[in-house]
């Protein structure tokens, strides 16, 4: 029913991220149904859908945490080349050190609880090859400081923090290195309603004082019409609808994303 | 022909205790210790008449490499009068028909527990460590499968955060013993709980070091003239226990790695850790006339 | 005169699943545009004036019909680029303004205004200078030029909004009801400023409430009132 688009003919750069046909079953359940999606540099894409829906997984799959049955990935950079699945684990790890970030709805998942933050953010430079003391601390500041962290608390264990600065000190981990990509998984869910705009507030104006390429998964409609230049819609491991962030909004073209969007107080 | 003649006399046990498949076995695992050094091999320890965790690993290495000529040292945090140091030794000699010494210089085979001796070991001996937990990345990940892999991929980001708490919270590296440390570049080894003191004398030595823990079941090792480089910081430098300026209250040695000795009034008094050193220096000032060996630390200092 | 805008056959209605109907909101639509023209929208009450405008800006997706635009590196059909090219076209020719600013954290009004100016390649400091210079034409005052929108009230954030999108001379520029509740210096700005941009080539297409304002800008009226005549070729009329 939706209207196939033409391929792009005025923009001339190549997507930074290519995912092509991509499935993936758990025993009978079906995570992802061929699904394929790419991000051009400096864009922000929103995926949106329920639990179940996929898009968790799809973000796993672009971290490098989860292979697929079928389909291919590529990064678009100069030393990364091919299908980014077929990588080994060795290559895979320094891929990601280097190149990606991620933000998990979990601290637990992307934190080291009773490490220092400062400590937490360093992990990533260390894994680069830093090893002077001085200056990863002096990295570690900066990346924090660019997550809008309190300065004073830099070496407090994440287990003593509240949930929005808990989600700047990975956000700090996950910019470090000043990764090519950047994915977020529910980023702000489950933090209070103030708290989570002030960290999409950070995000947004890091995206902005940056052009980092970003990948926003989340259920909450208001944090992808906030973030993102582009909305991929999904349900039951398929896209049912994607487009212009305006336009998925203003004027949804599946039922599905139609219910998601009068759905929204 | 009979059976009797093609067949060795019935004994109460094989030479050097040990079985021959199980020397066998420890032999190719000591020679792949020491083909890829500083990994871990892992290896069916056997049974010993000692406990686990008494240095039954070091037992098995000993045992293996022991023949009737070679000259054995046991020393025990330095000491060669300890009882368990003694029950080992005399254990090798009792199996093996080895000579025993205490002087570094006379041994061919020393095995030690927490020590590396203070004279310079040469190429024709072999250092034997006793290995309690031969893991350095226990602390940082208890899962050892993945830690394995973690080793497999020289992942020691995790290895180098500890260091970086450390400092953080202490203002220097707190480990005492088992400094990690990187053998030829590659993998991240635990020296056995040797002193921070002793670490460094591992590094292009002329002897080879085999490093094994009965326990846990594994061997590595540091072939003669292999770097090893403790873990540490570009602007941290590593620093060895503040012993240099010590002198012993026995032997009047001064210099080398001490054993603190709390007095009633609350002072400590120093006592050199390697016994055979301190005893040979006493000799030599009651006037016999001893051989000393070079030193890997000289004043206090280790050169370059 | 050169082409900017090709509309042909453009038919834009909403399905609406839950309801299991269709609402139509234009049908057919064809008209063209010149450079430097300016195109009025009238029409009845939901005649789709707005959506025809956001249906060319592809906010909406038309559902059939050609939005053939002359951009810079040849003929695009709006109605089918690909969403990263409307991305690009939407920064470099073709602007959008409402009345509704949408300020950014932290972000100052004139960083705002003068983004448009730094995308296209203009140093800071130039950029900066000339986004003061419409602030001030606004009437909005200097001791919020460096202070954050977000926190303006809805006149002062719709002046900051007009300074934005029209700051950068563009191709084609839609207009939805911009003058809605300004004060009179503003407006004045408003229509000083659309009638510069006319004379220097920019294509506009305007829903205006109150069209007097813009009157003398006025080139051509289609009435998008259902059964209303077919749009008519007026040369200089005045509404």
């Amino acid at each position: 029913m939706t209207l196939q688009l033409d391929a792009p003919r005025l923009v001339k750069t190549r997507p930074l991220v290519t995912v092509r046909n991509v499935s993936k079953c758990y025993g009978d359940v079906v995570a992802l149904n061929d699904v394929s999606a790419s991000v051009y540099p400096g864009e922000v894409l929103g995926i949106v859908g329920e639990s179940g829906s996929g898009k968790s997984t799809l973000l796993r799959m672009m971290n490098l945490e989860e292979t697929p049955d079928r389909g291919s990935y590529t990064l678009d950079l100069p030393d990364v080349q091919g299908n980014l699945f077929d990588l080994d684990r060795f290559a895979r790890r320094m891929l990601c050190a280097t190149k990606i970030g991620i933000v998990y709805q979990n601290p637990h998942l992307g934190l080291l609880m009773k490490h220092s933050s400062s400590g937490n953010v360093a992990e990533r430079l260390l894994v680069a090859g830093e090893r002077s003391f001085a200056t990863l601390r002096q990295k570690a500041k900066v990346a924090l400081e660019a997550s809008e962290f309190p300065l004073e608390r830099l070496d407090a264990p994440p287990i003593e923090l509240s949930g929005g600065m808990q989600q700047r000190v990975q956000l700090a981990k996950a910019i470090a290195l000043e990764p090519a990509l950047l994915l977020l998984d529910e980023p702000t869910t489950g933090l209070d309603v103030s708290v989570q705009a002030m960290v999409l507030d950070t995000l947004k104006h890091l995206q902005q004082e940056r052009a980092i390429t970003m990948v926003i998964v989340s259920h909450d409609l208001g944090v992808i019409r906030t973030m993102a230049d582009r909305v991929m819609v999904m349900r039951r491991g398929e896209v049912v609808e994607q487009g212009l962030a305006d336009q998925t909004f203003q004027d949804p073209q599946h039922a599905y994303t139609q219910q998601l969007v009068h759905a929204k107080l | 022909m009979s059976l009797s003649t093609l067949t060795k006399p019935w004994e109460a046990m094989n030479y050097g205790f040990l079985d021959a498949s199980a020397k066998r076995e420890l032999r190719r695992k000591m020679l792949k210790a020491v083909a890829v050094p500083g990994c871990q091999m892992p290896y069916a320890s056997r049974e010993v008449p000692m406990a686990r965790g008494w240095g039954t690993g070091g037992l098995q290495v000993s045992l293996t490499l022991i023949n009737p000529q070679t000259r054995v040292k046991v020393i025990d945090q330095g000491a060669d009068d300890s009882v368990n140091a003694a029950s080992i030794r005399r254990f090798l000699a009792r199996v093996s028909g080895a000579p025993t010494t205490m002087d570094t210089l006379e041994a061919d085979l020393i095995q030690s527990r927490h020590r590396v001796p203070e004279e310079i070991m040469r190429e024709d001996q072999v250092l034997v460590l006793q290995v309690p937990n031969p893991e350095p990345l226990r602390p940082v990940q208890p899962n050892m499968s993945i830690a394995r892999q973690m080793h497999a991929d020289a992942d020691y980001g995790r290895m180098w955060l500890q260091l970086y708490e450390q400092i953080l919270r202490s203002g220097r590296v707190m480990q005492g013993a088992s400094y990690p440390s990187l053998v030829n570049g590659r993998h991240v080894m635990t020296p056995s709980p040797i002193p921070r003191w002793d670490v460094p004398k591992l590094n292009m030595a002329k002897h080879l070091t085999i490093l094994s823990a009965g326990r846990e079941k594994r061997i590595h090792a540091v072939p003669p003239f292999t770097r090893v480089e403790p873990l540490v910081f570009d602007d941290v430098p590593y620093r060895v226990e503040d012993h240099g300026g010590l002198t012993c209250i026995r032997s009047g040695a001064t210099g080398f790695f001490m054993n603190e000795i709390p007095q009633e009034d609350g002072t400590s008094a120093y006592e050199i850790s390697d016994s055979e050193f301190g005893v040979k220096t006493i000799r030599a000032a009651e006037g016999e006339d001893i051989r000393f060996g070079d030193t890997w630390y000289k004043d206090g200092e280790m050169p370059q | 005169m050169t082409r900017v805008l090709d509309i042909q056959g453009l038919t834009k209605g909403f399905t609406m699943h839950h309801l299991g109907n269709r609402l139509a909101a234009f049908d057919n639509i064809s008209f063209s545009l010149e450079a430097g023209e300016f195109l009025l929208l009238k029409g009845t009450n939901g005649a789709g004036k707005s959506t025809l405008l956001r249906t060319i800006y592809r906010s909406y997706l038309p559902q059939s019909g050609k939005v053939l635009f002359q951009s810079d590196q040849g003929e695009i059909d709006l109605a089918r680029a690909a969403d990263i090219d409307i991305t690009h076209l939407r920064r470099t020719e073709i602007g959008f303004v409402t009345q509704f600013l949408t300020a950014r954290p932290r972000v100052s009004a004139e960083a705002l205004v003068a983004e448009p100016l730094r995308m296209a390649g203009q140093s800071a400091e130039d950029a900066l200078q000339e986004a003061r210079r419409w602030l001030a034409a606004f009437g909005v005052k200097p001791d919020l030029w460096r202070a954050y929108p977000t926190t303006f009230s809805g006149g002062e954030q719709q002046k900051v909004n007009l300074a934005r999108a029209l700051i950068l001379p563009q191709k084609l520029l839609l207009l939805d009801e911009p003058t809605a509740s300004l004060d009179a210096t503003a407006r004045a700005a408003l229509v000083a400023r659309l009638a510069e941009l006319k004379a220097s080539g920019t294509a506009m297409i305007g829903v205006f409430h109150h069209p007097d304002d813009v009157a003398h800008l006025i080139d051509r009226v289609i009435d998008l009132t259902p059964d209303a005549p077919k749009p008519e070729e007026r040369e200089d009329v005045a509404v």
